[in-house]
């Protein structure tokens, strides 16, 4: 293989991964609290909306990155109002909410499908972005795809070396117990929701944004589920994410490649692949761990919480 | 500040009025955004085609109980794996497999007649579901891996191998090489149970299996465990149940009915096998069971109401040519609205006056 | 005023009056429906149609009233919508191949309304079939993708394998190998007919693969707006995609099914519409080019304006033998045309010479 090739492959893994990372890592801390969200699909469309329109019409990445996060927020405040205020049950809220993410943004964006926009480019730093090989793959990526590393970074952070991220964890694993030590467990699940959408909407943004310079109802095709398969892909570790969208994205881009090379494999059992291979690779992970059980899976997760006091 | 004080026992009055105050709280809802994107449209009148003319039309109405049956028997089964907490959110994929099971029963024996060919092609399909949910079970069990992600992830995987068998073994030979079976000959194709529509007897099916299910659920010594196993698993566990059954028999059953489902859907309203099989009625079902509250009498209901605003969704699009879109935003707000009015059915709203 | 203006003017006013009055006896419009596939916002397939469909209505004002419907899925939720569509218009047009037996089931239940299936192959007296000859519009833009490659592959994103998308690759191979008989054709097969994101991975790996030319048969602009990006060359899909790709759309292939519709439906209000099958090319309109882009030189362009002339008159077929399938089998033999059916509209196989692997 030669170098050029080698290094389109792993940008390429790189760009189909990174939407994935943004929105696992945001559904990873909802569930974390204990909340299951299965509206990260509808968050993210919405987020790929407003990305394009306000990339549009101002020009700004920054302000097409910002409404993406706020337009995400703002959809899943109706999840989180929904299910932490009114007491819904999170399953139905949020695939109603995926639905309703969807037939929205279809609705609003209609009269965008004939536009582009200016895409946002990978980064160029002097001198590092010209080392051979390194400098492609480390120093001149695209400025999102660092973010989301930086994400992931930072949910850990929060939530292994902080007090709140602490008290978050408590709630996931037991929230009568967090609330009769006095955490404000509606507070804290809240925030977390939508935390959830600001990154779904990001990640939904960065196909818009990054990937292709258009706008198409439905564009998302269904990553909001990969994503949500990831967190649990990942049993709930933050960077672990990373190594699950890598493997998909991965898998994904490899097997285009793979028809382009000309494996005598039939293209629709190379598609079957990166499923197929999430699972076997969690499988083998449980196996070389000598099969401990999941501590981190939380107790609470998807469990409704009214305090009776 | 408004207080949510937890009812003693369920409302009765509320179980029925809360349903009621969601269809209204819709229409208002619906209203404002119809006086928003029609000008000179009766807003009454969309109305009417979209909650009346599906229950008073003689085409609809069958309509409405062939799109609402595979969404019962789906969500019954699923409602049994929730109520074991269970996430079998992946009942899409054991659809398409038992739709491709029964259909290849169906296919192999082309043009053979035979009373026993619907009742092979069902039980292959049942198999089929089943096989393919108890995957998930037995990762599960051995290994711990969540259930979320498997069911989810073979989903993708059986609408690709559906497109492989239709691009193979089960393409029909005469159809121009498209990814398609051959049509289902009339032994092959479910009793249709109203002359001149194609409401078939998977309807009739679909409602029986509910009571069965209620029955069982209310004397059954399984239904006791998986409701115990739900809410409490240590409990369960201190009772003497064993949770990987309950695992393996609640991810059998969803299933199980699911791959019935995607049999009653090639052998009824579509004849044959084609990429088409899969309609996202997986993951419609969930909503369904939550709707319902997890009750195997209340998903009859609930899969009226969605397949309601399936068919009145269509007819609305039609008639004031509207995109797509404007369904989906309903139904979207449709569920939000019920789902919250459940609220009333176990909780007394309060204005607290006092500050706390 | 001379006398033989003013005759003209009392033979126009007459006109008008018998106009008037043929119009006022036909004073109901005829209703047409139209069932698409996707959102009309695609800027492919569906988008394509419905262009089409506001053509007829402009041609025919007064006397079509349309009714479209978008996001009808190919199942069985099909066969309602063209029901309902069938109890309150005279003519259904169903605009995807897996509308195929719904409509059949419908057609036979309403005879006296007329359907038009897109892309099939079943007929009934009351049901017509009509689909253009695509691979024609491959044949020019295989012959520009191989006179422009200097790489000499040619990156081809493929949707589902039917004959339909088979019938593109082996036109566009044979069109670009005739000019340039290095060329190589890379395939991708992504599955889908609209995922803007999948869509533009394929093209990438494609282009890291060494293509520098990208043809598509899928709907999205994706793969236009990556060639822009990376500064090589694409084609339009279905429609014109100049918009994505300023420097990088060479042509495009447009479906023009606008007089098609126009004149159906014209034939349903005058009494005249009988079932047919039609499968129309360059030679009838119905596969139109977006306009030659100043990025290809003028030889290039004079060769792909001159092959578009030779199609309309029907001088060259895109498959004209000698032509051997993949495995070395003979297919048509020297100077020898395909039928219709079953060569091309059943088509599975790859002519000899396209190294990828058929799928299968």
């Amino acid at each position: 293989m030669n170098e050029s090739l080698f290094i389109s492959i792993i940008i390429g893994i790189t760009i189909a991964s990174t939407p994935l990372i943004f929105a696992a890592i945001g559904e990873l801390l909802v569930e974390r609290s204990g909340v299951l969200n299965l509206g990260v699909e509808g968050m993210m469309i919405v987020g790929a909306l407003l990305g394009f329109i306000v990339q549009f019409h101002t020009g700004s990445p920054y302000l097409a990155v910002l409404a993406a996060l706020l337009g995400g927020m703002a959809i899943s405040s109706i999840f989180a109002f929904l299910t932490q205020f009114l007491l819904t049950n999170q399953v139905a809220t949020g695939l109603a909410l995926t639905l309703f993410g969807l037939g929205l943004s279809a609705f609003a964006g209609r009269g965008y499908t004939e536009e582009t926009i200016v895409l946002i480019k990978a980064i160029h730093i002097p001198f590092l972005s010209d080392i051979p090989v390194i400098g492609p793959l480390i120093f001149s990526l695209n400025p999102l795809v660092y973010l989301a590393l930086v994400m992931v970074y930072l949910v850990w952070w929060f939530l292994y070396k902080t007090k709140q991220g602490l008290i978050l964890r408590s709630i996931g694993d037991n929230h009568d117990a967090a609330h009769a030590i006095g955490h404000n467990v509606v507070r804290y699940r809240f925030m977390a929701i939508l935390f959830g959408g600001a990154m779904a909407g990001l990640g939904g943004a960065f196909l818009s944004l990054v990937q292709v310079p258009i706008w198409g109802e439905d564009m998302t095709a269904g990553r909001g589920w990969i994503a949500l398969g990831l967190v649990v892909f990942a049993s709930w570790l933050p960077f672990r994410i990373i190594l699950g969208a890598i493997l998909f994205g991965g898998i994904t881009v490899l097997q285009l490649h793979a028809q382009g090379f000309d494996i005598r494999i039939s293209a629709q059992y190379l598609s079957m692949l990166p499923y197929l291979a999430t699972i076997i690779i969690l499988v083998s992970l449980r196996i070389r761990l000598k099969n401990k059980t999941n501590r981190t899976v939380p107790n609470c997760l998807g469990r409704i919480f009214h305090s009776t006091s | 500040m408004i207080k949510l004080i937890p009812r003693v026992e369920n409302s009765k009055a509320m179980i029925l009025l809360s349903p009621l105050l969601a269809l209204t709280l819709t229409a208002v809802s619906a209203l404002i955004i119809f006086i928003f994107i029609l000008d000179d449209i009766k807003v009454s009148s969309v109305f009417f085609t979209l909650f009346v003319l599906p229950l008073t039309d003689s085409y609809l109405f069958p309509e409405l109980l062939v799109k609402a049956a595979p969404l019962m028997i789906i969500g019954l089964g699923l409602s049994i794996g929730f109520r074991a907490g269970i996430w079998n959110i992946g009942a899409e994929g054991q659809y398409v497999i038992g739709g491709i099971a029964g259909g290849a029963v169906g296919l192999y024996f082309y043009n053979v007649e035979g009373f026993w060919l619907l009742p092979l092609m069902a039980l292959a399909s049942i198999i089929g579901g089943m096989l393919y949910a108890s995957i998930a079970a037995f990762l599960r069990i051995r290994y711990q891996v969540n259930e979320i992600l498997v069911t989810l992830m073979l989903t993708y995987v059986a609408v690709l191998f559906l497109s492989a068998m239709l691009q193979g073994p089960l393409r029909n030979p005469a159809g121009f090489n498209f990814p398609e079976s051959r049509i289902f000959h009339d032994s092959a194709m479910l009793p249709i149970i109203w002359e001149g529509t194609r409401l078939h007897i998977g309807f009739i099916l679909a409602i029986i299996l509910s009571l069965v299910a209620w029955f069982g659920i209310k004397k059954h010594m399984f239904g006791m465990q998986i409701k115990i196993t739900g809410s409490a698993p240590r409990a369960a566990k201190f009772a003497g149940f064993n949770d990987n059954k309950t695992v393996l028999y609640s991810l059998l059953i969803s299933g199980g009915l699911a791959g019935l489902a995607g049999f009653f859907e090639a052998s009824g309203p579509a004849g044959q096998l084609t990429p088409g099989l899969p309609q996202f009625y997986g993951f419609t079902a969930i909503i369904v069971a939550f709707l319902a509250r997890l009750h195997p009498i209340g998903i009859v209901f609930s899969s009226l109401l969605i397949a309601l605003s399936y068919v009145g969704g269509e007819e609305v699009q039609i008639e004031y040519n509207l995109p797509s879109s404007i369904t989906q935003i309903f139904q979207g707000m449709l569920l939000f609205y019920f789902l919250a009015c459940d609220i009333l059915i176990k909780y007394k709203v309060v204005l607290n006056k006092t500050k706390d | 005023m001379s006398i033989s203006r003013f005759s003209s003017i009392l033979k126009l006013s007459f006109l008008s009056v018998v106009l008037a009055f043929t119009s006022n006896v036909s004073a109901d419009p005829v209703k047409a429906a139209f069932v698409y596939i996707g959102p009309t916002g695609d800027h492919g397939w569906t988008f394509a149609h419905d262009e089409g469909v506001k053509y007829a209505k402009e041609k025919l004002g007064d006397d079509v009233i349309m009714t479209t419907i978008e996001n009808v899925a190919e199942n069985s939720d099909s066969e309602r919508v063209i029901t309902s569509l069938a109890r309150k218009n005279d003519i259904v047009f169903t605009t995807s191949f897996g509308y195929m037996n719904p409509t059949v089931k419908v057609a036979k239940r309403y005879p006296d309304v007329k359907f038009e299936h897109a892309t099939g192959y079943m007929l009934e007296d009351n049901l017509s079939v009509y689909s253009a000859r695509f691979y024609e519009g491959r044949h020019v833009i295989g012959k520009i993708a191989g006179r422009m490659t200097k790489s000499n592959v040619i990156g081809y994103i493929a949707s589902f394998p039917i004959p339909e998308v088979i019938r593109g690759i082996n036109s566009a191979f044979l069109a670009a190998k005739s000019v340039n008989p290095d060329v190589q054709i890379k395939v991708v097969w992504v599955y889908t007919w609209y995922d803007p994101g999948k869509e533009a991975d394929a093209a990438n790996a494609l282009i890291a693969q060494g293509a520098d030319v990208l043809m598509q048969h899928t709907d999205s602009t994706a793969a236009m707006s990556v060639a822009e990006e990376k500064g090589i060359y694409a084609f339009g899909q279905a429609s014109n995609m100049r918009e994505w790709g300023p420097n990088a759309q060479l042509t495009g292939i447009i479906n023009d099914w606008g007089p098609y519709y126009a004149d159906r439906i014209a034939a349903v209000r005058d009494g005249t519409w009988t079932s047919s099958d039609t499968f129309a090319g360059v030679q009838q309109g119905m596969v139109k080019f977006a306009p030659m882009n100043n990025n290809m030189p003028t030889e290039v362009k004079n060769e792909a304006m001159q092959t578009i002339i030779d199609l309309s008159m029907g001088k060259v077929h895109p498959f004209t033998g000698p032509i051997n399938k993949q495995d070395g089998s003979p297919w048509l033999a020297e100077g020898e045309t395909p039928p219709n059916f079953p060569d091309l509209l059943t088509m599975d196989f790859y002519v000899e010479g396209i190294d990828s692997k058929y799928p299968n």
